[in-house]
């Protein structure tokens, strides 16, 4: 079995999380190259065949180029699977080289079974088992579903040329947003989801955080309806935290939530729904309606 | 101007989901159903841009599903769509995203769309593989996760949102798709006597069998619920009690209370 893992770079640097390709290919039990559009300056750590083309030439996004150079690297070496992860990279870039090949792709896997591969399905609430019928498939992972390996060594470099005009002109990177609150220092950390209902609702979230001692948290939908400034978002798009107590309140846990508070000492959930996935990273669910309480618990607190 | 957006019905995501007996998907039977969260934010950005065009531009939304996925599409027209198309298919929680994409696609080829919406993933499904798949398969140029969208003069610059938040900024010429992220926008409730006048749009009824031409290249194995793992405590019964329960717990494993 062979696996063409492809890696990431952006702004000049190589991704570390081109490291759980390879971890993800020796799961699999698979021989491994690999294509990086990226620099002679950052190669990964790993003594196989790699593709590289100048992201200097090439451009970091350019995903028509990209995939021409994935589809000969594919040429090349005839793999069975195409491998990338799930990032705004990879969901970007799979699809496009899944089309070109008529090959299934498999999104976000999280595990390798003898079914098939696992995927989540329902807000993380589900799982599905999904076994490609083509005879090449294109997978993305999820990030950080799979180890962190670093094969070491110096590649065998073979140098791809991309030429062809690209549809799409990339402008430039914007930075993040500046963020007033500095989560990443908090002992205690209260987070409003959606669960919450409503914008008036925060203060009783808040005031539970206040009780703690600690600072507010914030879900994204609660930051992308506006009730919470974005410096309070945990997530993958927001802050990684790991405080000593983590609460949750109407969180469902979705993973790029849980990949922003996972590494918490001790996480406490308070859901309606039993079910809710963050449960799966909870010493304590409590199933009850925040609304209910919350208010209650500050009570008790305070006095 | 010819905009198309593509919108997938979904279950509520806060239900009980239990395998169909092919145990390939879900039992349908008593969910409640709305609008694909990332879907409505594309919604959103289509009428925006239907408003700034004017009466030069037309907006079109597609939805592939069985008969309940009309009322998701009576949404989208008291939002401010033109028309509708339907593509009725009872089985098409069954196809593959290739299939679904496949089967737009098709639609899409002769109509002439200068640019096209859809959301960057279904909550149910999740593959975000079925607008990236139209464009490949209509040649248009294509930007996901948008956070950011602006039109001027035939072309659309485009903000991606990247990892740790840091954003990625493209222009690209129509014909194109864009994929919507959450946050692009803040979709509108409709209003009343947009919700009347949507009454009078067209909505077109066509059958999936005259545009499926492809078989699927994926098929789902099992659907089932997670290993359960960690030991966490679940508290369940009379609020009272769970304060009480939660504090004693507080107090012997955290230092939270001293
Ligand atoms: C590329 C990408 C990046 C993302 N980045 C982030 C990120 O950085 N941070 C982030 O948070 N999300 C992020 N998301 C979004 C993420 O996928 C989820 O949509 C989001 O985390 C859900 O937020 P939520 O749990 O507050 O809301 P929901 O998923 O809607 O969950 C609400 C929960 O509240 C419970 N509930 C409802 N009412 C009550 C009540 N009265 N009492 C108690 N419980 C109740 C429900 O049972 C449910 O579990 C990202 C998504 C993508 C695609
Ligand atoms: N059945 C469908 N009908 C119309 N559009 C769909 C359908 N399924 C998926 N889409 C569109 O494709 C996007 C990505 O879906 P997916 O690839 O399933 O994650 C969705 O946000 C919708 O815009």
């Amino acid at each position: 079995m062979k696996t063409l893992l492809v890696g990431e770079y952006r702004e000049g640097t190589l991704l570390d999380s081109t490291y759980e390709l390879f971890g993800f290919a020796a799961q699999l039990g698979a021989d491994t190259a690999m294509l990086l559009v990226g620099s002679d300056g950052q190669l990964p750590a790993y003594g196989g065949t790699l593709y590289l083309a100048d992201a200097a030439v090439c451009g970091e996004y350019n995903p028509d180029l990209h995939k021409k150079l994935v589809l000969e690297a594919v040429q090349k070496e005839n793999p069975d699977y195409i491998v990338f992860v799930h990032s705004s990279y990879g969901w970007d870039l799979a699809p496009r080289v899944a089309a070109a090949l008529k090959a299934a792709q498999v999104s976000e896997v999280i595990a390798i079974t003898p079914g098939g591969f696992e995927v989540g399905c329902c807000n993380a609430k589900m799982r599905r088992t999904v076994k490609p019928s083509s005879a090449k498939a294109v997978l993305t992972i999820q990030a950080g579903a799979f180890p962190v390996l670093k094969p070491g060594g110096t590649p065998q470099v073979q140098r791809l040329a991309a030429e062809g005009s690209a549809a799409l002109e990339f402008i430039g990177y914007e930075p993040a947003e500046p963020k007033d609150v500095d989560l990443g220092r908090a002992e205690v950390i209260v987070t409003a989801g959606r669960g919450v209902g409503k914008k008036d609702n925060v203060a009783v979230i808040a005031a539970l955080a206040k009780a703690m001692g600690g600072e507010l948290g914030a879900s994204r939908p609660v930051v992308d309806a506006e009730w919470v400034s974005h410096s309070h978002q945990v997530g993958t798009t927001g802050q990684t935290v790991s405080p000593k107590l983590y609460v949750a309140c109407g969180v469902s846990g979705a993973i790029q939530h849980l990949a922003g508070m996972k590494k918490s000492d001790f996480i406490i959930a308070i859901n309606k729904d039993r079910d809710a996935p963050i449960g799966e990273v909870a010493d304590v669910l409590v199933v009850a309606d925040v609304m209910q309480f919350v208010p209650k618990l500050t009570a008790k607190l305070a006095s | 101007m010819k905009l198309l957006v593509c919108i997938k019905q979904v279950p509520d995501l806060e239900s009980r989901f239990k395998p169909n007996t092919e145990g390939s998907w879900f039992n349908e039977a008593d969910l409640a159903w709305r609008m694909n969260e990332y879907d409505e934010y594309a919604v959103e950005q289509a009428v925006q841009l239907r408003e700034q065009l004017g009466d030069s531009a037309e907006l079109t939304v597609l939805s592939i599903g069985p008969d309940r996925v009309v009322e998701a599409i009576k949404k989208t027209l008291a939002m401010g769509a033109d028309n509708a198309v339907h593509i009725q298919d009872p089985a098409a929680a069954t196809k593959d995203p290739w299939q679904i994409a496949s089967i737009i696609a098709a639609y899409a080829k002769d109509k002439g769309f200068d640019l096209i919406f859809t959301g960057m993933q279904s909550q149910d499904r999740g593959s975000a593989q079925v607008g990236v798949t139209i464009a490949e398969l209509l040649g248009y140029s294509c930007a996901t996760t948008l956070v950011g969208f602006a039109f001027d003069n035939g072309t659309v610059t485009a903000k991606r949102e990247l990892e740790g938040g840091i954003k990625g900024v493209v222009k690209l010429k129509t014909p194109a798709l864009v994929t919507c992220q959450l946050g692009l926008n803040i979709p509108r409730y409709p209003t009343l006597p947009n919700i009347m006048k949507a009454k009078r749009k067209e909505i077109t009824a066509l059958a999936v069998a005259d545009l499926l031409t492809v078989e699927p290249l994926a098929r789902t194995a099992s659907f089932h619920s997670p290993a359960k793992k960690g030991g966490g405590i679940v508290l369940e019964g009379d609020v009272d009690n769970l304060v009480d329960q939660l504090i004693g717990i507080l107090k012997d494993k955290t230092a939270v209370l001293r």
